[in-house]
């Protein structure tokens, strides 16, 4: 038994207890489902062809369309979809529920950032004896490592980040600037850009969590390690040096857009060209033209720089779904989830949504990577993003506890950022907060 | 006297006041201008929000474009989380409205074991932080499975300890005791009392009680945003703020014509609900300040 | 509103003394069920702690003994204590002023002003909150309006040294016309002969304030204060919702009410959120009362 399993149950055992002393009491026991599959529980065929009702959370706007088509394909199957929130809205519900041991989905989207931390407090069902280990050969390296802790296989892919650089052809060109290949080149740009126009920034950035981890991951740093109960910490890295030092200079020149990410102001930025550049996953395409249809045929793809000029990669966003154990049926859920991202029919409905492919075979399809985008003028913006999902980049891992981290990312980094001083005493901070944070659940933090 | 029996004064001869007026205007424009923002926003599609001056139109008028717009967008969820509203606030905030009367009415008319600690606890409770009891409240309602319910909404706002208050100060006076002494004496049962002679006596305060009951649970917002995830039980408050949110991440989709347009129609069954209401509650309220 | 001058009406005979739960005890039932059984178990949920590894122990007062050397929370309460210091004042004023001009009866059109005034009350809070954010925004809200009304960086809502003005300034928008109300119903009771016996003695409009006005509104004063003390104590919707806007400056442990909901919900450290509450409720209600008390011992003077 898992020492963190019998937590848990402890933990929903004295819920329970205390709920009952308090009220009226007269409540059965409750009683987790947390017995491990056996063999004739992990039949996926049988239990889709015997059908059942599942509810499942995602706020990916294709999601619809996919249920709509698999409970097509499997009649039996009633697949209830519930738009819990969007990515940390989602996952307090998911902790929540999974905290009162009642009320979750069976199935549920979980970005790769967050995973670690739903499979660390055992709230996710291995697929692993549903035979999905056999998956791997389908999926892109990096992605199936954020969904496998060893031989467990904790979800599957739905979509990747790769990162590449998207920038504002019409600003780049009016004010003569070439597209830059190596950071170096690209701080040369800042400079020559905000210099040109003082109201144009080369991109915007105050702060946020999952931009600076993957851009430590590029500058191949290791920030976070951990294996089971033992987490190392070390946010000061050469990796992740490089990066802060390199990113220090855009900061204290005041070259970086005062735009927080994703507000009503930064999408103006990115129509009026007030930010001319974004570093961000192969997803953003989608998110261009839905959102700032008025820039369109201003846009353009590129590698990402990196600091020796040869390609670089690392991920940005993405995530896969996962099965929660609070399911009362696990292999109907595997089987739902088998077919969500592994199934040409689903995957096509969610490429055909916009999305950026996990899946090997489409990444490296003809008619995926020739296809021409009226948005970016025409570019076969495909091509760039395919390359760049395959540009070699260096192993990462997540905390087991990164919900969490990011969540405080704006108390210690952003400090840095908001008073623009050095972004290395930043990550410094950030690294003492998550030590003392892991050392107080529980943790070998560093030792 | 009666308490409700408000005492005017006669019309005094001060003449009006120009310099006063201005002052005060200067105040009005304050309270206005982020509801007219608002009404001028609405007006707008999401480019001409992002290009226009905020107190004056765009060059395109879509009013009703973003009104259709939002009350069809995601299959009229928005249509559905007004429904909600209105549920919650008319089971929530009656409910609460008829517990507070009763509960004040008892509290001011009889004397029995416990009055005192009964007063003392409500009031104390008043000043734990709501928000920090949010986790208990969450998981004490998941165990008796009322978390996406609208149970999980309704049962908390049938709490009104303010109300409690107000009925208790307002029922002092305005019920007098010989009547109630009366009323025994004919045989009348205390609910019969009640509610044919001390309602009617009481309906001011109950009207007051009834307004800030609606605005609470209209204006609820942390606690459906922790105990529900459906969004087809979320009131407009949680909708809104979803709304709002989705603008991040992979699947972004900003929206915030819709946001605009939906706090707009979150606020206008509210404001009309308060212009007819508050004709009738000041007498009420009067009661509770004066008898400090 | 002490709960000493909250006359004893003489009870009706005893043999009916236990009626009265007839009438309190529906509510009592719903308040042991929504507010006294969330607080005990708050209080059980504060004496252990519950690790991510390791599982639950007891740990008796641990969590509280944490609170007391916590940085993050006295910084966040050094905060709230600031903005209650500056913010009530300010509300309160405003209110008194607004209630004793629509009451003075020189001022034209004074019912418009009394509804207009009050209309943000029924604006629900994150309805406020959106729209002022907008507003606030710097680069197309109507702060760069104001901005490039004036030629230079006049009004930046979301810096560091603004920000808990920007969130005052919502506050206050909420709520000055309900406290306005409060105080306008207070003076509307006033006596007339109090006024005809002023004028008889040659009180000027300033005296009549200072002398009949302000002592009469003095319970509704200690009320609205109270009840702005549990306000800023609690803050927690506008400062939440603006952090979208401004994350580096609003930190998760902004108000203390902000950082018992991070705590709990994002890091999952649901006992010490527990603590951090009662803590925070024992705080509030001892300097509610203290006010009240102050406030009954003046009126008694």
């Amino acid at each position: 038994m898992n020492p963190m399993r019998t937590a848990a149950a402890k933990r929903r055992a004295l819920a329970g207890l205390a709920v009952s002393a308090v009220v009226i009491g007269a409540l059965t026991a409750c009683t987790g489902s947390d017995g491990g599959p056996t063999s004739a529980d992990t039949d996926i065929d049988a239990a889709l062809e015997a059908g059942g009702t599942l509810t499942y959370w995602s706020w990916t706007p294709q999601a619809e369309a996919q249920v709509a088509a698999f409970e097509k394909a499997y009649p039996k199957v009633d697949v209830e979809l519930v738009n819990a929130g969007t990515g940390n809205d989602e996952y307090t519900k998911l902790q929540n529920a999974i905290a009162a041991g009642t009320g979750g989905p069976d199935v549920a989207q979980v970005e790769y950032y967050a995973l670690p931390q739903f499979a660390l407090t055992d709230s996710l069902v291995d697929l692993a004896p549903y035979g999905f280990g056999d998956l791997e050969a389908d999926y892109t390296p990096s992605t199936w490592g954020a969904v496998t802790v060893g031989d467990a296989v904790y979800g599957l892919p739905q979509d990747s980040g790769p990162i590449a650089m998207f920038y504002n052809k019409r600003i780049f060109d009016q004010f003569g600037i070439a597209v830059p290949t190596t950071w170096d080149e690209y701080l040369a740009a800042a400079e020559k850009l905000h210099a040109a126009d003082p109201t144009k920034y080369i991109t915007s950035d105050t702060g946020d969590a999952g931009f600076t981890t993957t851009m430590i991951w590029q500058a191949a740093g290791h920030p976070f390690q951990a294996d089971g109960d033992k987490v190392t910490i070390d946010l000061q890295d050469a990796g992740s040096k490089k990066w802060a030092d390199t990113w220090n200079q855009l900061l204290e020149k005041d070259l970086l857009a005062p735009v927080p990410g994703w507000s009503d102001e930064w999408f103006k930025g990115l129509a009026d060209g007030t930010v001319a550049t974004l570093i961000i996953g192969a997803w953003m395409p989608g998110v261009l033209e839905g959102s700032v249809p008025d820039a369109s045929g201003d846009w353009a793809v590129a590698p990402a720089p990196s600091y020796d000029g040869k390609p670089a990669g690392a991920e940005n966003g993405g995530g896969g779904q996962v099965v929660l154990k609070q399911s009362s049926n696990p292999a109907l859920a595997a089987g739902f989830l088998k077919w969500l991202n592994n199934s040409d029919e689903s995957v096509k409905v969610f490429l055909d949504g916009g999305g950026f492919p996990s899946t090997t075979a489409d990444i490296s399809s003809p008619d995926f990577l020739g296809v021409e985008s009226d948005y970016f003028g025409g570019q076969k913006i495909n091509e760039v993003l395919a390359a760049a999902a395959e540009a070699p980049s260096s192993d990462w891992y997540y905390l087991p506890y990164q919900v969490y981290a990011n969540s405080i990312f704006g108390d210690t980094v952003g400090q840095a950022y908001a008073n623009k001083t050095d972004l290395n005493a930043g990550l410094q901070a950030w690294q003492d907060a998550l030590v003392e944070y892991g050392d107080k659940q529980g943790f070998t933090v560093n030792k | 006297m009666t308490a409700p029996a408000l005492v005017r004064r006669p019309v005094r001869k001060d003449r009006k006041s120009v310099a006063l007026t201005i002052v005060m205007a200067l105040f009005l424009i304050y309270t206005l201008v982020p509801l007219l923002w608002l009404l001028f926003s609405s007006t707008k599609t999401q480019a001409g929000l992002f290009s226009s001056f905020g107190l004056w139109f765009a060059d395109d008028f879509s009013f009703f474009q973003n009104l259709v717009d939002t009350l069809t967008y995601r299959d009229g969820i928005f249509v559905r989380w007004l429904g909600n509203t209105l549920l919650y606030v008319v089971v929530g905030a009656g409910g609460a409205t008829l517990l507070a009367t009763l509960a004040g009415y008892g509290l001011a008319k009889f004397s029995f074991p416990g009055r005192r600690a009964v007063f003392a606890v409500v009031l104390g409770a008043i000043a734990v932080p709501g928000t920090a009891l949010a986790v208990p409240t969450f998981l004490m309602f998941s165990q008796l499975h009322l978390t996406n319910t609208p149970w999980a909404i309704i049962i908390p706002s049938l709490i009104s300890p303010f109300g409690l208050y107000l009925i208790w100060v307002y029922a002092v006076d305005a019920v007098p005791t010989e009547l109630l002494e009366a009323a025994r004496m004919d045989g009348a049962g205390e609910f019969r009392t009640f509610a044919t002679i001390s309602v009617r006596l009481l309906a001011p305060g109950i009207v007051t009680v009834l307004l800030f009951t609606v605005v609470a649970t209209w204006n609820n917002y942390f606690l459906p945003l922790i105990m529900l995830s459906k969004p087809e039980l979320y009131p407009l408050t949680v909708g809104l703020n979803q709304w709002n949110s989705q603008a991040t991440g992979v699947a972004a989709e900003p929206i915030y014509n819709l946001v605009i347009m939906g706090s707009l129609l979150t606020i206008v069954p509210i404001v009309v609900a308060f212009l007819f209401l508050q004709r009738f509650w000041q007498s009420g309220l009067s009661a509770g300040s004066v008898k400090q | 509103m002490t709960m000493t001058s909250m006359r004893v009406t003489p009870s009706v005979r005893p043999r009916r003394q236990w009626r009265g739960w007839l009438f309190v005890g529906p509510f009592s039932a719903v308040f042991l069920v929504a507010f006294i059984a969330p607080v005990v178990y708050a209080i059980y949920l504060s004496l252990f702690r519950n690790r991510l590894v390791g599982g639950n122990s007891f740990v008796g007062l641990e969590n509280y003994l944490q609170v007391f050397t916590d940085a993050q929370f006295w910084e966040s309460f050094a905060r709230v204590a600031l903005f209650l210091a500056v913010q009530v004042p300010i509300m309160l004023l405003l209110a008194l002023g607004a209630a004793l001009a629509i009451d003075s009866a020189r001022l034209y059109g004074a019912g418009i002003f009394r509804i207009v005034i009050f209309l943000p009350y029924a604006v629900p809070a994150v309805v406020a909150v959106l729209m002022w954010g907008f507003i606030y925004g710097n680069s197309f809200g109507l702060a760069a309006n104001l901005n490039d009304a004036v030629g230079f960086t006049l009004v930046t809502p979301f810096a560091r040294d603004w920000v808990l003005a920007s969130i005052g300034n919502i506050v206050t928008w909420e709520f000055v016309g309900y406290n306005m109300l409060i105080f306008y119903s207070a003076l509307r009771t006033i006596p007339a002969d109090l006024y005809e016996a002023a004028e008889l003695d040659g009180a000027g409009a300033l005296r009549v304030i200072t002398a009949i006005k302000v002592p009469a509104l003095r319970g509704a004063i200690v009320i609205a204060t109270i009840f702005s003390i549990i306000g800023s104590f609690q803050l927690f919707n506008e400062p939440n919702i603006l952090k979208t806007l401004a994350p580096n400056i609003i930190t998760s442990y902004f108000t203390p009410n902000m950082y018992a909901y991070n705590l709990s919900f994002a890091g999952q450290q649901y006992n010490y959120s527990a603590t951090v509450a009662i803590v925070m409720g024992v705080i509030t209600a001892v300097i509610a009362y203290v006010v009240q008390l102050r406030g009954s011992r003046a009126e008694t003077r």
